[in-house]
């Protein structure tokens, strides 16, 4: 149900990465975290990223909201286009007025991302003051209310008057949305938001973001390691391994017919209730090669089960399966 | 071999009451000013063999529960029989003897291995522990241990740091298996890792269980995983088990309303999965100071007066003598609950 309401205005993306490759300056020379990826997000849907560690998910998220760590991190080349104007263009004072504001995010670990020794009042009303001149003290009070009444938590003038630890996990993580939202930004981006919650805390995280999407029509790109997470939320997603997008498709697509090696392996390995107890997993076999390491041609090639001499020599470039479902394999070429 | 290959039903382990409680200190005296109930008077048995996977939220006390059952903690109150052995009130030599036949693999695997020392040293540290073997029979054995945990020769001369997240569990588990041991308490195992990774160390923990007749305590707060290496699963929530059943029996028929809800909370990867979720409303209490009466009264969907004054005993259902559950409600009728 969710999903039809939001599927209507998909047509017009907000947001245009081009040819993005974000870069890192380490011991080893620059190494390419992020190679060369393009996906657009469109208004008022969720974009899932998914991957495991080091494929290069957050720091796309980084690349995004202009947030790598500098000077190591840098964005080599590509565009990111936001309404129409290239964010990486922007004069650091222009960006003021789209990060925090119309683009903001969320990060997994709510207790680092606030400050301790402040009041979850003094953290809010901050960004009501920075963004919003115009605002006395009690305009401000009122709105913070407002937002924590929004993100469901209780009793909100208490937690205005506490510190970060005097709250739980799942309350902490509820500030960290009102703090991203008190803006009404057009794009929120959450990096693994439910990842360090448990399952029932997580579960009303995920209802809640859903709400709010409905209501204020934003648009969600959403990061994650967890294929059930993302069944659950995203309209569509965009598959990463070692820096590369290896397939990207609408949700039911890609849970459907899930067409890169990659993809398939991950999907085939998770242990679901439905199964069997206690019989073999399917595996994919070893491990991810460090960014120091990568081979040339196909970066999935020592873990495919499916690889040809080709694959050793020359990256895939993306073939196309249907209008929204891409992948990067071999074999797919000629199968449309 | 085994003294009770005999009568294989006869449980490896039984867990009575027990209960572990820590002491909260305050103030300039450091006075003891209150207790953390982490866990409250868990009882079950394992048979040989099996699995028992335990289940639950953060703070539900079961990796607690797990450090008890090892006696890496002193209980509080209860008995933990290991192989016809009380090892609550074992003396310190006895128990450390029988600290070869029982294991436990943790979820940092990074964090539990000494960086400091090569995998060969790792590795060889149980068998002079215990004075086992020369030390050629040792590098002897190490290797043997590399090779059933499918790491290469070549990892035995490398330090910790040297080594991805699924390998250093490989080396977690090398050294819990070193001395043959009859029983392993897995604590997360593979919550640390990777998807990719994760299906690896479970084919292999479920090999080495049925090369080696292992018993196992599974312990995670992810109950798929939990689901598919276990053969019966206990579910706790603020030190007690709710709801204790065969592994397939809870998924296909939970009867308390934890249970319920933590099921229905596990995202599906399959976005066509439709079900009624179960939203539970607030937060798991503080173990400090739980509620009276039921524990879960105070998120509970179906709670009536009675919950909250009278606490439910772990009973067996009145349908199947083998599927536990500590509610007042559950013999009801649950179209109309």
């Amino acid at each position: 149900m969710y999903m039809e309401k939001t599927m209507a205005n998909q047509e017009a993306p907000i947001l245009f990465i081009k040819h993005l490759v974000t870069a890192f300056d380490t011991e080893q020379g620059m190494l390419r975290a992020v190679d060369d990826i393009s996906f657009a997000l469109k208004k008022g849907t969720t974009l899932g990223i998914v991957g495991e560690s080091g494929c290069g998910k957050s720091v796309t998220a980084l690349s995004i909201i202009r947030l790598l760590p500098r000077p190591v991190g840098r964005i080599e080349s590509g565009n990111i286009i936001f309404k129409g104007t290239d964010i990486l263009l922007l004069p650091s004072e222009k960006l003021h007025e789209i990060r925090g504001n119309r683009i903001s995010m969320i990060f997994q670990e709510p207790m680092t991302a606030l400050n301790p020794v402040y009041k979850i009042s003094r953290q809010l009303g901050e960004i009501y003051h920075l963004h919003f001149s115009d605002m006395d003290k009690k305009q401000i009070f009122k709105a913070s209310i407002d937002m924590l009444n929004k993100v469901g938590i209780p009793d909100p003038s208490r937690c205005l008057n506490s510190y970060p630890h005097q709250i739980s996990g799942g309350m902490r993580q509820r500030v960290m949305i009102a703090m991203a939202l008190a803006c009404e930004p057009d794009i929120l981006i959450a990096d693994e938001p439910t990842t360090a919650l448990d399952v029932t805390i997580q579960a009303q995280i995920l209802e809640l973001m859903k709400n709010l999407q409905q209501e204020t029509g934003m648009a969600i790109i959403f990061i994650t390691h967890d294929l059930g997470v993302i069944a659950e939320i995203c309209h569509e997603v965009v598959v990463m391994y070692a820096g590369k997008i290896v397939e990207q498709a609408m949700s039911e697509d890609l849970f459907k017919t899930p067409s890169h090696p990659y993809t398939q392996g991950l999907l085939s390995s998770i242990p679901r209730l439905e199964n069997k107890r206690k019989a073999t997993l399917p595996i994919i076999r070893g491990m991810v090669p460090s960014l120091s390491e990568m081979p040339s041609g196909c970066r999935f090639q020592n873990r495919c089960p499916l690889k040809m001499s080709i694959c050793e020599t020359v990256s895939p470039a993306m073939t196309t399966l249907s209008d929204t479902h891409h992948a990067s394999c071999y074999r797919l070429e000629g199968r449309k | 071999m085994m003294p009770d290959q005999s009568n294989p039903a006869a449980p490896i382990l039984s867990v009575n009451t027990l209960k572990m409680h820590f002491p909260v200190s305050g103030g300039i005296l450091r006075r003891t000013k209150g207790k953390i109930y982490a866990v409250d008077g868990i009882s079950f048995t394992v048979k040989k063999g099996d699995t028992m996977g335990l289940v639950g939220e953060s703070g539900c006390g079961k990796t607690t529960a797990g450090r008890t059952i090892l006696r890496l903690y002193k209980p509080t109150s209860g008995d933990v029989i290991f192989e016809g052995k009380n090892l609550s009130r074992l003396p310190k030599e006895d128990l450390r003897k029988t600290r070869q036949h029982m294991q436990m693999i943790f979820q940092d695997p990074f964090e539990s291995l000494n960086a400091r020392q090569t995998i060969l040293e790792i590795l060889e540290e149980p068998f002079i522990i215990h004075n086992i073997g020369s030390p050629q029979e040792r590098s002897v054995a190490v290797f043997k241990l590399l090779e059933k945990v499918g790491l290469p020769k070549s990892a035995a001369g490398l330090f910790p740091h040297e080594f991805s997240g699924g390998q250093r569990q490989r080396i977690g588990i090398a050294r819990a298996i070193a001395l043959n041991p009859r029983m392993i308490v897995c604590d997360e195992p593979v919550s640390a890792l990777d998807v990719s990774i994760q299906s690896q160390i479970l084919n292999l923990l479920l090999d080495l269980q049925k090369d080696m007749g292992l018993t196992y305590v599974f312990i995670s707060h992810d109950l798929a995983v939990v689901k598919h290496m276990s053969d019966t699963i206990a579910v706790m929530y603020l030190g007690k088990i709710v709801e204790h059943a065969d592994a397939d029996l809870i998924y296909r028929n939970p009867l308390h309303p934890y249970t319920k809800a933590l099921i229905s909370a596990i995202p599906v990867p399959d976005p066509a999965f439709k079900r009624k979720r179960i939203i539970l409303s607030g937060d798991v209490p503080s173990p400090a100071s739980p509620p009276e009466g039921c524990r879960f009264h105070t998120r509970c969907p179906i709670t009536i007066d009675r919950c909250r004054i009278e606490e439910p005993e772990l009973t067996a259902h009145n349908e199947n003598p083998n599927h536990l559950v500590a509610c007042h409600r559950s013999s009801e009728n649950p179209e109309r609950l």
